[in-house]
């Protein structure tokens, strides 16, 4: 069983992944296996001064998501999510939240080892 | 006595007023940089540095064997500076404000007091008027650390408390945090100013932002003549005494730009320093008798 | 969208004047979001004179804030916190708003109960038009913490509002100094501009601005003003600049001007060529020109 979460502008699966992670306004939480899907609020963290990739890892967490699928984590959201060993896909942008998991049960993306984002990247 | 030295707007003169102030005041005299992010006073006192230490703050280090994953200091912390994640305690040393509330929550004891870098502190001595030794200190933020205030308290606790010197704060720009603290605890607060539209808004915002501290509290138009007079004028409404007009010139810009201090090579400026010094005295001893003086 | 940000390190060596001309020029080519992300004092409004067509409120933080009708006057909670902001008092002691870090140390453990929590209203940001473009700025009140919240707030309404207009170019006018609202006000920018001085502190700050961006990965180009002012300290920091890998974009004279333009509420381009208007002409079309590749392995965030 693979609950995976994508960084979402909307919860739908015809809305775009927010390349954003920290920041994302919600996660589309995704069984792979079963095609069932929820939505998870990222807004508590879009608000914080400080902190919002850990936050936001912690709220995927306890989506209980296995795999992150995500455009940019910082080094200490990736810290936080390889910690509770969460795996990170990165560089997923520009596509609908459907075409990545598309791509994720075919096999294209690749576990990534190391955070692509700068430290306190994405205030915005 | 302690004045501090500000503006709304940067780059109005407070490091060049400063170090005039410094370089002609007749009494013992400590002169401070607080602006910890971009600290210029010691390239104009040229201090001898008699210590460089590093300023730490106190932040949490965990003891795994003693940790239960509890969760209460990450529920507690207001800064996402800890978090559990699987089966670990994150600690995120540069998201600590230093507040010391995990340390005194943890019901297992796991978590002791550490330090994460936040600058350092120089103290040193400079050659002050009539050859007498003034005491200089000075916080320089480490390029990345994101708070100047920690580190401002650092220097402000070092400072002599004692009555008969004076101490003179070259403060931050701004009148946001690293502003307040600054001048905070200053009786007397000179704001430095330029005629300009931009000085003249950003007075607005120190004089908003001061005036409510009580302190007493004046303007040095700084660069005369480069603009119009509405500071003047907002001045004069306001109630705000004027205790110098700096006028521009070119000898003095082209004096700055060799790192020199106006007050020492420009007659005028001199002059206009020590009458200065006058009111800023003036001022504050008519406050500490107990009059609010504002004139 | 390309994201430029204008910093200096060391305040009034022009950021403002520059960025305002800037923002002329770039109205002149394909447009630009406008932004003034120095929220502690703002100027550049006094250029650009926007309508603030829509205000919000800012929220952020918190304080604590003691009733003095449960506080039992034990003194715990000025014994606790760090940063010197309770005051005792005859009956109960009180919160110095000034100096709350929002820690709630003296919440948790104040026995009475007797503390509350309340989100701090810092500020006010608004929407604007001007004749060069959209703008969004912003001013917190005078006091407040500057933590880069509202600068990042207002990076994220310039982003997507530039996104919706199919602007494909940020301007921001920075703050001084390398604290919290220049780090966020670089986070996802694609190139720095520092404007810089010949002088010991322009040199010193500029210096340490620059290894700011180094350490955020951003790319820097170097406007170096009142150049004439010392020509031999212009040629230091022209000199250091090419050690460093900081690509000058412009010398511009010390002249007058940018107080008349200032004093008129204009910005210099506006006006009459004039040496200063030309050299920033000039430098703009160097900054259009460069290709802001990050210089590290990390992917740059920025995608155009």
């Amino acid at each position: 069983m693979k609950i995976i979460a994508v960084t979402s502008e909307g919860p739908k699966l015809t809305d775009m992944v927010d390349p954003r992670f920290g920041r994302a306004g919600g996660f589309v939480v995704v069984n792979v296996d079963t095609n069932e899907t929820s939505y998870v609020d990222n807004g508590n963290s879009q608000t914080m001064a400080q902190g919002a990739g850990i936050q936001a890892a912690e709220n995927v967490a306890r989506a209980g998501a296995q795999v992150v699928l995500s455009g940019f984590v910082g080094p200490k959201a990736f810290q936080a999510l390889a910690a509770a060993g969460i795996a990170v896909v990165q560089n997923v942008e520009n596509m609908t939240v459907a075409e990545a998991v598309g791509k994720y049960k075919r096999g294209e993306f690749t576990v990534a080892d190391g955070p692509n984002a700068q430290a306190g990247g994405n205030k915005g | 006595m302690i004045y501090a030295i500000a503006s709304g707007k940067g780059g109005t003169g407070k490091t060049t007023v400063t170090a005039s102030l410094a370089a002609v005041w007749d009494r013992p005299l400590t002169a401070v940089d607080l602006d910890v992010e971009e600290p210029n006073l010691h390239l104009f006192l040229n201090p001898t540095t008699e210590a460089e230490t590093p300023a730490l703050m106190e932040t949490p280090v965990l003891d795994t064997e003693r940790c239960t994953l509890c969760g209460q200091c990450a529920a507690f912390c207001q800064f996402k500076a800890l978090s559990v994640m699987g089966k670990t305690l994150l600690v995120f040393q540069e998201m600590c404000h230093g507040c010391g509330g995990c340390l005194a929550l943890c019901p297992e004891g796991a978590l002791s007091p550490g330090g994460r870098e936040l600058g350092r502190i120089v103290s040193g001595h400079f050659q002050a008027a009539g050859g007498a030794q003034a005491g200089f200190f000075m916080g320089r933020l480490r390029v990345g650390e994101a708070m100047s205030p920690p580190l401002m308290r650092q220097v402000k606790a070092l400072l002599p408390k004692t009555a008969d010197a004076d101490i003179l704060i070259d403060s931050p720009p701004g009148v946001s945090c690293p502003a307040v603290n600054a001048v905070m605890d200053a009786d007397c607060i000179v704001l430095v100013t330029e005629p300009t539209p931009f000085g003249l808004h950003d007075l607005k915002l120190a004089v908003e932002a001061f005036r409510p501290l009580g302190k007493p509290l004046g303007v040095v138009v700084n660069r005369a003549g480069i603009g119009d007079e509405k500071v003047q004028q907002f001045c004069r409404e306001q109630n705000l005494g004027v205790w110098a007009e700096l006028p521009y010139s070119r000898a003095v810009a082209e004096a700055y730009a060799r790192g020199e201090v106006a007050a020492r090579v420009v007659p005028e400026m001199r002059t206009a320093t020590l009458a200065l010094m006058a009111r800023m005295r003036d001022a504050a001893a008519a406050s500490n008798s107990g009059e609010v003086h504002h004139a | 969208m390309r994201e430029i940000v204008v910093i200096s390190g060391k305040g009034g060596t022009g950021k403002t004047s520059v960025t305002a001309a800037f923002a002329h020029l770039a109205s002149l080519q394909a447009g630009a979001m406008l932004c003034d992300l120095d929220v502690d004092a703002p100027d550049l409004h006094l250029l650009l004179a926007p309508d603030r067509a829509e205000t919000h409120e800012f929220r952020s933080g918190y304080e604590a804030v003691i009733d003095p009708a449960l506080c039992t006057n034990c003194g715990l909670c000025a014994g606790l916190c760090r940063f010197g902001a309770v005051r005792p008092g005859p009956r109960a002691a009180s919160v110095d708003s000034m100096r709350c870090e929002g820690c709630k140390v003296c919440v948790e453990f104040c026995p009475a109960k007797a503390i509350g929590f309340t989100e701090k209203h810092c500020g006010q940001w608004h929407a604007s038009a001007t004749r060069f473009g959209p703008m969004v700025h912003a001013q917190l009140f005078p006091g407040e913490e500057n933590s880069g919240r509202l600068v990042a707030l207002l990076k994220k309404e310039a982003r997507e509002r530039a996104k919706s207009l199919g602007l494909p170019l940020m301007l921001c006018d920075g703050a001084p100094g390398i604290g919290c609202p220049v780090i966020s006000s670089l986070s996802g920018a694609g190139l720095a501009v520092i404007v810089t001085e010949p002088t010991p502190s322009g040199r010193h700050d500029l210096e340490r601005v620059a290894e700011l961006c180094r350490h955020f990965r951003i790319p820097v180009m170097v406007i170096v003003n009142k150049y004439d002012l010392n020509t031999q300290n212009s040629a230091d920091i022209a000199r250091f600049c090419t050690e460093a890998g900081y690509p000058i974009a412009g010398l511009l004279p010390h002249d007058d001007i940018v107080v008349q333009a200032m004093l008129q509420a204009k910005c210099v381009t506006e006006l009459p060529p004039s040496p200063f208007s030309e050299a920033l002409r000039g430098a703009w079309e160097l900054i259009c020109s460069h290709t802001d590749a990050a210089p590290s392995p990390f992917t740059t965030i920025n995608k155009a």
